[in-house]
């Protein structure tokens, strides 16, 4: 990465309140294009909070957001989001399918239906995720599992340049684990930017390269090379991580 | 996007809306004879009116059931009768006026109770009981004021309160309907918004839908839909008559196009039967009579429905036990008989039910009556046809595991592993082939 590459994504001052006290404060971002960014950070770090403020879902009390240097309102089709899995009702009378699809409604914009063409971009997606046998299943039929790569198949065919994925790791097993890894890494080699909210310290060197450090404030942003070092994260997490990169053990309070 | 053949549960469906239309019909004769009711012009517009009340409510109350808001119904309806009440003072007994009053009224509610919950910390449950309480007690007191008012006596507001389908003329039809096109048509045309809106707000907001002004419109269909059922209902039971329907359809199906259809179809079917029975004394109130009509389709539906139904639940429970047992059986007395030998060894009976006692006594069954084993005595026997079976689901069992291991190397497409299945069932040829080719290369 260099200085030159476009910012995908550039934050300044967002600061974000839920009855005044300050969830995420005074954050300044910039990522660059076609880098996989995790952000981590402990629980109530506000990483889905900047996340939703960051797609205009919720509130802003200060602060500016541009995507490829244009607003939020001028960019959103080249913006796709992979919410936290358990937003929503899963017993919604629904299939696969159906909720992959709903990935197109943006594009199609008002009263205009999905039609052939869509469906079959979704059924191309759900073969990328490997649901393609669960395609008309009842979505309440579906594992922790399925729902985050039907989730994440949604996002696929919204075919966006930047990326924002909630906790898509969450739950899953080391098969499911693998098959996001791939997706991502595909969406990296098509210059996609992919920003992923991720909790397993352990392998955030091996899937991200670049890494956001978030405690209410940015801690670190950076290439991961950088960035993750056990001061940083102790800087994040305070003295209650102990275990980190390289199997290195970092004696709390060291 | 219709071309694949319809599914079982799709016929299901359209089954399920023909026995009620049938049903709907062969209660006209019913009636005449069971309560004496007469056909009669009158009794004729309050069936209409009745069932076109029900076909709109039972649609629209399926988004309120989805999202949760069926409270939110109640609290609506119940804050419409001021309005009501405010629309007669000054303007008449004009049912357009009357409505109009009460949607106003339904409406400005729900507008108050959107502002509690964006600036203070009160829950939706209580933000809306507050305003339910409040808005009916307001209701209540301007009728007994319009009571008190002597030559405003008869306005007969009270039928606002538990419903009066014997008071629609067929003036009123012409409303009832023009208002319902209207709200069936904004339902249609915005179809998939208010689906991706209440199946995920987020995810609409982030792809550039103005969720705010899909909710309110939502909202107001709703509102629409429920002041109209007033005259049928009352601003008490409305919410039954809004949920009911949604509640029964959504047994039945697993798609929201057909909930839709389904709950609009037991709607009319309730405000149909309910209205009529109700029209044969005057003194009868509707709102009652239609909750009782859809009640029973909500407990007929939960009993009966396929899929989530508890008569259906629990037959299917038995077939699978009965499907298992039975694969289980074989694949037992396949093991016993090739670890002692070859195939075709008696197995003793005291093995066999020792595994599995009950279940194995039910697969036992269905294998001898299948010809798959016989009986020797005291031990069982795998019948030729018996170890052809065995041998294709231990084959299957060996192919699900290569299956297991190899699908990512070989790249074959990804399934939900369903050990149960053959597995030459549910993979391509192609895919079979090159697991064949495995077993060759790895026998064990
Ligand atoms: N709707 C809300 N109202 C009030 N406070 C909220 C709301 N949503 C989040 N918060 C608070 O804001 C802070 C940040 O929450 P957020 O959900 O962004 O954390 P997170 O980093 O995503 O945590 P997690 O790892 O647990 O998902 C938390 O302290 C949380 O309690
Ligand atoms: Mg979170």
């Amino acid at each position: 990465m260099n200085d030159r590459a476009p910012l995908a994504l550039s934050v300044e001052d967002l600061t974000v309140a839920y009855h005044s006290k300050p969830a995420i404060w005074d954050i300044d971002l910039g990522v660059p294009e076609g880098v996989l960014m995790a952000i981590v950070g402990p629980n109530g770090a506000g990483k889905s909070t900047l996340i939703k403020a960051v797609l205009n879902l919720i509130p802003r009390a200060a602060g500016t957001v541009s995507f490829y240097g244009s607003p939020y309102e001028q960019a959103r089709s080249l913006v796709g989001y992979v919410p936290q899995r358990g937003s929503v009702d899963w017993d919604f009378p629904t299939s696969v399918l159906d909720v992959v699809t709903m990935g197109l409604y943006g594009k199609l914009g008002w009263l205009r239906r999905p039609r052939r063409k869509e469906r079959d971009l979704a059924l191309f997606a759900l073969e990328q995720v490997g649901l393609l046998d669960l395609v008309d299943r009842q979505i309440s039929q579906l594992s922790g599992g399925q729902q985050q790569r039907t989730f994440l198949a949604r996002a696929l065919v919204q075919d966006a340049q930047i990326y924002f994925m909630d906790e898509p790791f969450a739950a899953v097993d080391a098969i499911t684990e693998r098959a996001i890894v791939k997706i991502l890494h595909q969406l990296k080699e098509r210059g996609k930017t992919v920003l992923v909210v991720h909790h397993d310290l352990q392998t955030v060197e091996d899937y991200f390269d670049w890494v956001t450090l978030l405690n209410v404030e940015v801690v670190a942003s950076g290439p991961a090379a950088e960035v993750f070092t056990p001061e940083n994260l102790q800087k994040t997490y305070g003295g209650r991580v102990s275990y980190l990169h390289d199997g290195q053990v970092l004696a709390a309070g060291d | 996007m219709k071309v694949k053949p319809m599914s079982a549960e799709d016929k299901r469906v359209w089954l399920t809306i023909a026995g009620i239309v049938v049903l709907g019909i062969c209660f006209l004769p019913i009636g005449q004879w069971l309560f004496g009711i007469r056909y009669t012009y009158t009794v004729r517009v309050v069936a209409l009116g009745g069932s076109i009340l029900g076909v709109i409510s039972g649609a629209l109350g399926c988004f309120a059931v989805l999202r949760r808001e069926s409270l939110m119904g109640d609290a609506l309806s119940h804050a419409a009768l001021p309005g009501v009440a405010v629309a007669f003072l000054l303007a008449g007994r004009d049912l357009g006026v009357l409505l109009i009053g009460a949607g106003i009224a339904s409406w400005i509610a729900l507008r108050f109770i959107s502002a509690l919950l964006g600036t203070t910390r009160l829950k939706q449950d209580a933000a809306m009981g507050i305003v339910l309480a409040s808005w009916f007690a307001g209701g209540i007191a301007l009728l007994a004021y319009i009571q008190s008012i002597p030559d405003a006596s008869q306005a007969g507001l009270d039928r606002f309160i538990f419903g009066q389908a014997a008071a629609i003329i067929e003036s009123d039809l012409l409303l009832i309907s023009g208002a319902g096109v209207v709200v069936l048509l904004a339902l249609a045309l915005f179809w998939k918004e208010f689906k991706l809106v209440t199946f995920d707000q987020e995810f609409a907001g982030a792809n550039g839908f103005q969720v705010g002004l899909i909710n309110t419109l939502l909202s107001t269909l709703i509102v629409i839909a429920i002041v109209l059922g007033l005259q049928l209902a009352g601003v008490i039971l409305m919410v039954g008559i809004l949920i009911a329907p949604g509640i029964a359809a959504r047994q039945w199906t697993r798609k929201l196009n057909h909930m839709v259809i389904l709950a609009a179809v037991f709607g009319a079917f309730a405000g149909g039967v309910g209205a009529v029975i109700s029209a044969i004394d005057a003194d009868i109130p509707t709102g009652p009579m239609i909750i009782v009509v859809a009640f029973t389709l909500v407990l007929a539906s939960i009993a009966l429905a396929p899929g989530r139904g508890l008569l259906w639940s629990s037959w299917r429970r038995r077939l699978d036990s009965r499907r298992f047992a039975r694969q289980n059986a074989l694949r037992d007395l396949y093991r016993y008989a090739l670890s002692h030998g070859s195939p075709a060894t008696p197995v003793p009976d005291t093995f066999v039910r020792g595994i599995g006692d009950r279940s194995a006594a039910l697969g036992l069954r269905q294998l001898l009556s299948a010809g798959l084993v016989e009986t020797m005595g005291d031990n069982w026997r795998l019948t030729d046809a018996g170890i052809e079976a065995a041998r294709r689901d231990a084959h299957s069992l060996r192919l699900w595991d290569l299956y297991r291991l190899y699908a990512d190397d070989m790249d074959l497409p990804l399934l939900g592993e369903d050990r149960h299945l053959d597995i030459r069932d549910v993979l391509p040829a192609d895919a079979i082939g090159q697991l064949e080719a495995m077993t060759e290369q790895r026998p064990n």
